[in-house]
């Protein structure tokens, strides 16, 4: 790809106390990527995250964003630039409706900015916005899932409104921590086309993700973390080749003699 | 005890119009089941002047407005923003102290003094409340205690505006009609005007705050900024109370930042039942009478006082506002089983 990186990371690095979260990471990702993170558990792709959004501040290290430093700044002021996220855990407004929920994101400066006739401004425009975005994700228009409260949704529904809070603020690039795990085979399936339909809207994607069978139909670059430190990048075939990575995954025994 | 062939019934009436937000205006009767509670509300309070002719009693009536003002402060904040002030003594002293200088010095009359004194006493409270709005939950509720504390001490120790003895000479009001019908149309003003304020979405933003910050950091929106907004309202509410305060008393003194006022609106919260805003209104209500009347016990109130918050919160902890709330709604019935 010859085009500029829509987001550059470079020589991340971040440590809880004696832990090494991450040690020197780098990667580029360019529009319309879906960028797949993966590692076992406490390899940092949480912590990368966060060091991205802001979330957490960085050691050393810096993160571009359309050839902008955004290394530390806060939060809020980069989802404003269209770099948002989702929680692994999600993070609902339980005791609002779920449309309401949307109506934060909606309030922002950047859906203002960005919405168009769609930030709306009197009282009650944004819930017919919100409603809308619910129903691109999935939520039954017609049906009274959108009123329930966030408190009494189950967990495939929360998934999606955690997407949901993304796409209200019209982003450029999401980070999609983990949307897969806690649900159903079937709620995935219907996930995936969801996802493609993202990238065709234009909006790249990095995806942290422990299954990497669902994670393998959409991604086309991913990158393995173990330990803080970059093992591999590159395609998901290859990459799951590389004799490091399935060191990282399966344990250090040759695993051929048991196959 | 129930006879053993029946069973009691509950059903609950409009739950569904309740939650999708929309009432079903059909008739007179759904109109006046709407209307019925918040005219009883306004017009009780209306009445409250007119019908208490004890001279004691009718101070009392100011002092019970001037702790719903505070409670509904309190309520705002902790229940709709989710930052649990104990300060609201400090923002009574600050409004109080702007209010009696503005007064003694200036020569504004109350008409100018107390909105004078709950603006600049908002952004003043603002201010300084400014660098503890990071902190979150218990540890923002220790530092604001802090406040009121170290003001009564500051005053003290350098002997400013009236150190010890306090600002006398500050102007009252022209008769107790005009001081308490315009602080019960104040606290209907407040009342109605913060409920719904917290159903626009500046204010879901706020209840969003309470519920997980960092989903409104993700959302692109500054929670300092909000937070900010929040304690000016809420501050400004206490100033005006405490503004009210030294214009009914004639006087502003380290009183003013006593930890009362920090206090009896909690309970008065607790009482009436948090996140309605409605509640602590009645829980000043009832509070601040029950409260004159234990005066008869002499020393004993206090221990009297305690026994009653604790009836209610071990008994009634959700308050009576909630509970009167859901049992509005339902029809209990007994049907033979």
């Amino acid at each position: 790809m010859n085009t500029e990186p829509l987001l550059e990371v470079r020589e991340i690095s971040k440590s809880f106390g004696g832990i090494q979260a991450l040690a020197e990471v780098s990667f580029q990702i360019f529009p319309g990527d879906i960028f797949g993170i993966i590692g076992p558990n406490g390899s940092g792709k949480t912590t990368m995250v966060n060091c991205i959004t802001g979330f957490i501040r960085v050691n050393s290290g810096h993160v571009l964003f359309k050839g902008r430093d955004i290394t530390n700044r806060p939060p809020h002021k980069i989802a404003d630039l269209g770099v948002t996220r989702t929680f692994q855990i999600m993070r609902p407004y339980y005791s609002l409706p779920a449309y309401k929920n949307l109506v934060i994101p909606l309030f922002s400066p950047r859906a203002r900015r960005t919405g168009g006739w769609r930030g709306g401004g009197k009282l009650g425009d944004r819930d017919t916005v919100a409603i809308d975005i619910l129903e691109e994700i999935g939520f039954e228009r017609d049906s009274q899932v959108p009123y329930k409260m966030a408190s009494t949704l189950p967990t495939g529904y929360l998934k999606r409104m955690e997407l949901a809070r993304c796409l209200a603020l019209r982003p450029e690039l999401i980070l999609c921590d983990e949307v897969f795990s806690g649900l159903s085979m079937s709620e995935i399936a219907s996930m995936i086309p969801l996802l493609e339909r993202l990238q065709m809207e234009g909006i790249t994607l990095i995806m942290i993700e422990h299954r990497l069978k669902e994670l393998f139909r959409v991604a086309n670059r991913v990158m393995v973390l173990n330990f803080g430190q970059k093992l591999a990048e590159g395609l998901p075939e290859a990459v799951m080749a590389d004799e490091k990575v399935k060191e990282a995954y399966l344990g250090s025994e040759d695993l051929s003699d048991y196959v | 005890m129930a006879p053993a062939d029946v069973r009691r019934e509950r059903l609950d009436r409009g739950i569904k119009v309740r939650t999708s937000g929309i009432y079903a205006i059909t008739g007179w009767k759904e109109i006046t089941y709407l209307v019925i509670p918040r005219l009883v509300l306004i017009v009780g309070l209306l009445l409250l002047p007119l019908v208490v002719t004890n001279l004691y009693w009718q101070r009392v009536i100011s002092i019970v407005a001037i702790y719903a003002l505070l409670a509904l402060s309190f309520d705002f904040l902790t229940h709709f923003v989710g930052l649990v002030s104990l300060g609201g003594a400090f923002f009574v002293g600050v409004g109080g102290y702007l209010a009696a200088l503005l007064n003694t010095q200036f020569g504004f009359s109350p008409l100018f003094s107390i909105p004078l004194a709950t603006i600049g006493g908002a952004v003043f409270c603002t201010l300084v409340i400014m660098p503890c709005l990071p902190l979150r939950g218990v540890y923002f509720s220790i530092v604001t205690l802090m406040y009121p504390l170290l003001a009564a001490r500051i005053i003290e120790a350098l002997n400013i505006f009236g150190g010890t003895e306090g600002i006398l000479g500050v102007a009252g009001f022209p008769n107790r009609w005009v001081e308490q019908y315009s602080l019960i149309v104040i606290i209907l003003l407040a009342l109605f005007g913060l409920r719904r304020f917290v159903n626009m979405d500046i204010g879901l933003v706020f209840r969003a705050i309470k519920d997980n910050d960092q989903a409104v950091k993700a959302s692109g929106l500054s929670i300092t900024f909000y937070k900010t907004i929040a304690v000016f309202i809420s501050s400004g509410l206490a100033c005006l109370a405490g503004a009210y305060l030294v214009h009914i008393y004639m006087w502003a003194g380290i009183s003013t930042l006593a930890l009362d006022f920090s206090i009896i609106p909690i309970a008065a919260t607790v009482i009436g039942g948090g996140g309605t805003l409605v509640g602590p209104v009645l829980g000043s209500l009832i509070l601040v009478p029950i409260s004159e009347l234990l005066r008869a016990f002499g020393t004993l109130r206090i221990v009297f006082y305690a026994l009653i918050l604790m009836a209610f919160i071990v008994f009634r902890s959700e308050g009576l506002m909630v509970y009167g709330q859901r049992k509005y709604h339902q029809f209990e019935k007994w049907i033979k089983v």
